[in-house]
C-alpha cells in the first residue's frame, strides 16, 4: 500500500513541479518567444487548468470520502450537479443582497445539498439495500431531472466570487498570481487535500475510515459502528462534491446551465482512482485532467491545428480513458468497495 | 411476487409524482388525464407510443444483457449515436440499390458501429482493468463529439472543413444529408401516424436476446460469468472473452436502436434533433427484471410517459421534465422493493434485492 501511495504522491509532485518549472521558463527564460512553450505553460494556460481542476479535485475529495469508507460512489455528478443548482437558486433568489452575504448563502445551499444527496446514497446503499451503481445513478437522475423541472430559464445570478489575494504570498513571481490570487472556494479546495490527506492517515477517524473500507467485520469486531460512520463519510463526501459544482456556478461560470457539469464527476470519480483513491494522487490526477482540458482550450484558441474542434475537444475524455487503462496492476481499491456489510450475515 | 414488487413501485412512483406535481402547484388529475390522452387518447398519441417505444426496447435489452454478465453499461447514448451516424453513412449513398440490399446493409452498419463503441469498453476492462463505467461515460462525450463533426456545417471563423455527412444544401444547418428512399425503413402506418417497421425489429431483437440467454451456451456462460465469476473461471469459462463479447452485442443493440431512429423516423441525423437517449436503458432494464418481456412492457410505459409529456404540460401547466424525476423515481423504488413493500405497511421482507441488480459485481 505505502508504495502505491508513494508513486501517486510522486506523480502528483511531478506534474506539479513540471508546470510550475515551465511557468518560471516563460516568465525568464527566452523562451517565451517560442509559442508552443508558451502555450503549454502560459499564465493562461495554467491558470485555466487550475480553474478546471478545482470542481474535480473536490469531487474526487467527495468521491475519496465515500469510497475509503467502502462505499462505491458514482453518482458525485449527481452530487455535482445538485450542489450547482441549489448554490444557483439561492443566489438568484438573494440577487438584491449584498454580493458577501448572497454568495455565502450559495455556498451554505450547495454544501447542505451536497450533503443531502450523500446522505441519500447513504440510506439507498445502507438502510434500502439498493445496489450502490444503481444508487449512483439514481442520484444522477434525479439531480439531472429535479434541476431540469425547476430550472427558471429566465433567472440570472448577479455576481461571483472575485479573487481575495493573499497578503504577501500574492506578490510572488509567477506562483503569487497562479496560487495565491484566488478566489475562496479554491483555496478550500487545496486546503481540503491537505486536511483530508492528513486526517486520513494521522487521525483516529481516518484509521477507523480505512478499516471499515478495507475489512469491516474487523472494525465492527474492534468496536467501530460501521454504518454509522459510513453515512457520516458519505454525507461529508456529498457536501464535498456539492461544494465541486457549487465551485461552477458561484465562482467559475457564475450561471447554471443544464447538465453543466457534463461529466466532470465521472472525470472526478477517473481522478479518484488514478489517485489510487489517495487525496494526493486525486490532487495530481485531477491536475492532469484540469491541464489536458487547458490545453484543448489553448489549440482551440490558437487555431492553430489542422484538426476540427471536436476532435480536440475530445482530448480531456480521452486522456480520462487512457488514464484509468494505464494502470493495470498499479492501483488497489479499498479491500470492501460495494460490498454491503450486514452484521448478521456469516462470511 | 416479483410482479406485484414491481407494480407496488410503479404505484409508489406515482404517489410521489403525485405530491411533487400539488408542490408545484398543479393540478395532478388533470396531468395525469393529459398524460393518458397524449399518449392513448388518439390514434396519433398511440402511433407516438409505439414509434417511442423501440429505442427503448433496445437499450433496456442493452443494459440488461450486459448486467447478465455483470457490467454496468451507461454507455448506451454513444453507442445509440454511433448507430445513427453508421447507419446514415451507408444510407444516404449508393443510389439505385435495391431496398432489400441496402436496408439491410445500413442497419448491419449501425449494429456494426454500436458494436465497435460496445467492444472498447469490454476489451479495456478486459486488457487492463479500466471499469466500464468510467469508460463508457466518456466513451459518450467522444461519440456525441465525433458524431457532431461527422454532420458540422464548418465555420466561418476557422477554416475547418465541413463534416464529411454535412448537406451542402443545407446552408449552415449542422445535418446530414437526407436517406436515400431504399434506405428507410418503410412505414406501417405512413404520416401523420408514422409507425414504422423498426418496433418489429425491436420485438425481433427480444426475442433474440431471449433466446440468446436461455437457449445458447453463450447465453448461459455469460449468466455465470456474471453470477458466479469464480465458478465460472474454474469451469474452464473464457471469462474475459464473454466480457468482450457481451459489450459487443450490449453495444450493437443500442447502434440498432440508433440505426432504427434514423433511418424510421428521422431520415438524416443532426446533433439538433435531440430523440437522443440517456440513461433510460437502466431504468427499463430493472423495471423489466432483465427479462425482454418484461423490458418491452416497461418499454411501453416508458414511451407513454414521453408521448404523452407535451399534452401534459398544456393541459396542466405541469412542465413536461417532471417525467424525467417519475422516472427515476421508478428506478429508485424498482431497484429497492423494500422501499415499495414499505408503503402497503411491510408485506415481505425476503429478497430485497432484484435479481437483475444481485448479479452486478463491481
Amino acid at each position: 500500500m505505502a508504495s502505491f501511495t508513494q508513486s501517486t504522491a510522486r506523480f502528483t509532485a511531478g506534474l506539479s513541479l513540471l508546470l510550475l518549472t515551465g511557468a518560471f521558463l516563460v516568465e525568464y527564460a527566452p523562451f517565451a518567444d517560442i509559442q508552443a512553450i508558451r502555450m503549454l505553460f502560459g499564465a493562461r494556460v495554467l491558470n485555466f487548468a487550475l480553474c478546471a481542476a478545482i470542481p474535480l479535485i473536490l469531487g474526487a475529495l467527495g468521491g475519496i470520502l465515500c469510497e475509503r469508507s467502502g462505499i462505491v460512489n458514482i453518482g458525485i455528478e449527481g452530487m455535482m450537479l445538485a450542489g450547482a443548482f441549489a448554490a444557483f437558486v439561492a443566489k438568484t433568489a438573494t440577487n438584491h443582497w449584498a454580493l458577501g452575504p448572497s454568495l455565502l448563502l450559495g455556498t451554505c445551499a450547495t454544501l447542505l445539498t451536497g450533503a443531502a444527496m450523500g446522505l441519500l446514497h447513504a440510506l439507498f446503499c445502507l438502510r434500502f439495500g439498493m445496489h450502490q451503481l444503481i444508487s449512483g445513478t439514481a442520484l444522477i437522475l434525479l439531480s439531472m431531472g429535479i434541476s431540469a423541472t425547476f430550472f427558471d430559464r429566465d433567472a440570472v445570478a448577479v455576481g461571483k466570487f472575485a479573487p481575495w489575494p493573499v497578503p504577501l504570498l500574492s506578490e510572488w513571481p509567477v506562483i503569487g498570481p497562479l496560487l495565491f490570487n484566488k478566489p475562496p472556494i479554491t483555496y478550500v479546495a487545496l486546503l481540503a487535500v491537505a486536511v483530508v490527506g492528513f486526517a486520513l492517515a494521522h487521525t483516529r477517524w481516518g484509521l477507523r475510515t480505512r478499516a471499515i473500507g478495507e475489512h469491516p467485520r474487523a472494525a465492527d469486531t474492534a468496536g467501530v459502528a460501521v454504518l454509522r460512520l459510513r453515512y457520516l463519510n458519505t454525507t461529508l463526501g456529498g457536501a464535498l462534491a456539492g461544494l465541486g459544482g457549487g465551485y461552477l456556478v458561484l465562482e467559475a461560470v457564475g450561471q447554471f446551465q443544464e447538465g453543466m457539469t457534463a461529466g466532470r464527476g465521472f472525470i472526478a470519480l477517473a481522478a479518484v482512482i488514478f489517485g489510487n483513491w489517495h487525496p494526493v494522487g486525486a490532487l495530481g490526477a485531477s491536475l492532469l485532467f484540469g491541464y489536458a482540458q487547458a490545453i484543448q482550450n489553448e489549440l482551440l484558441l490558437a487555431q492553430a491545428t489542422i484538426l476540427p474542434r471536436h476532435f480536440i475537444s475530445m482530448i480531456p475524455y480521452l486522456v480520462t480513458v487512457i488514464a484509468v487503462s494505464g494502470l493495470v496492476g498499479r492501483v488497489r481499491a479499498p479491500g470492501s468497495l460495494g460490498q454491503s456489510y450486514l452484521r448478521e450475515t456469516e462470511v | 411476487m416479483a410482479a406485484l414488487q414491481t407494480a407496488l413501485a410503479l404505484l409508489g412512483a406515482v404517489l410521489l409524482g403525485v405530491v411533487l406535481m400539488a408542490v408545484l402547484g398543479h393540478n395532478p388529475w388533470e396531468a395525469f388525464t393529459g398524460l393518458i390522452a397524449g399518449s392513448a387518447g388518439t390514434a396519433r398519441g398511440l402511433a407516438a407510443t409505439v414509434r417511442k417505444t423501440s429505442p427503448f426496447v433496445l437499450t433496456g435489452l442493452s443494459v440488461a444483457l450486459a448486467m447478465k454478465a455483470g457490467l454496468f453499461n451507461i454507455g448506451t447514448a454513444g453507442q445509440f449515436l454511433m448507430g445513427s451516424v453508421g447507419a446514415v453513412w451507408v444510407g444516404i449513398q449508393f443510389e439505385g440499390l435495391p431496398v432489400w440490399f441496402h436496408l439491410p446493409l445500413a442497419v448491419a452498419m449501425g449494429i456494426g458501429f454500436g458494436c465497435a463503441w460496445g467492444a472498447i469498453p469490454g476489451w479495456l476492462k478486459v486488457s487492463t482493468g479500466a471499469h466500464e463505467v468510467i469508460t463508457t461515460i466518456m466513451l459518450n462525450h467522444v461519440a456525441t463529439l465525433f458524431t457532431g463533426w461527422t454532420v458540422f456545417a464548418g465555420s466561418t471563423l476557422s477554416t475547418t472543413r465541413p463534416g464529411p455527412l454535412w448537406d451542402s444544401t443545407a446552408g449552415p444547418v449542422s445535418a446530414s444529408t437526407d436517406v436515400l428512399a431504399s434506405a428507410r425503413i418503410p412505414w406501417i402506418f405512413g404520416p401523420p401516424l408514422r409507425i414504422h417497421w423498426g418496433i418489429a425489429l425491436a420485438l425481433l431483437a427480444a426475442l433474440l436476446v431471449w433466446w440468446l440467454m436461455e437457449r445458447t451456451r453463450f447465453g448461459f456462460e455469460l449468466k455465470t460469468v456474471g453470477a458466479k465469476p469464480l465458478a465460472a473461471r474454474y469451469a474452464g469459462m473464457r471469462s474475459g472473452w464473454t466480457t468482450v463479447l457481451t459489450m459487443t452485442w450490449a453495444g450493437g443493440l443500442a447502434g440498432l436502436a440508433g440505426a432504427i431512429e434514423t433511418l424510421g423516423v428521422n431520415h438524416k441525423f443532426a446533433p439538433e434533433f435531440g430523440g437522443g437517449v440517456g440513461f433510460e436503458g437502466i431504468t427499463i432494464a430493472l423495471l423489466g427484471q432483465g427479462h425482454p418481456l418484461g423490458i418491452v412492457l416497461a418499454s411501453l410505459l416508458f414511451a407513454a410517459l414521453d408521448a404523452g409529456a407535451p399534452k401534459m404540460q398544456f393541459d396542466s401547466g405541469v412542465p413536461s421534465d417532471i417525467i424525467q424525476v417519475i422516472q427515476t423515481l421508478i428506478l429508485i423504488f424498482v431497484a429497492v422493493p423494500a422501499l415499495a413493500t414499505w408503503l402497503l405497511d411491510r408485506m415481505s421482507r425476503t429478497q430485497h434485492v432484484s435479481a437483475v441488480a444481485a448479479s452486478l459485481r463491481i
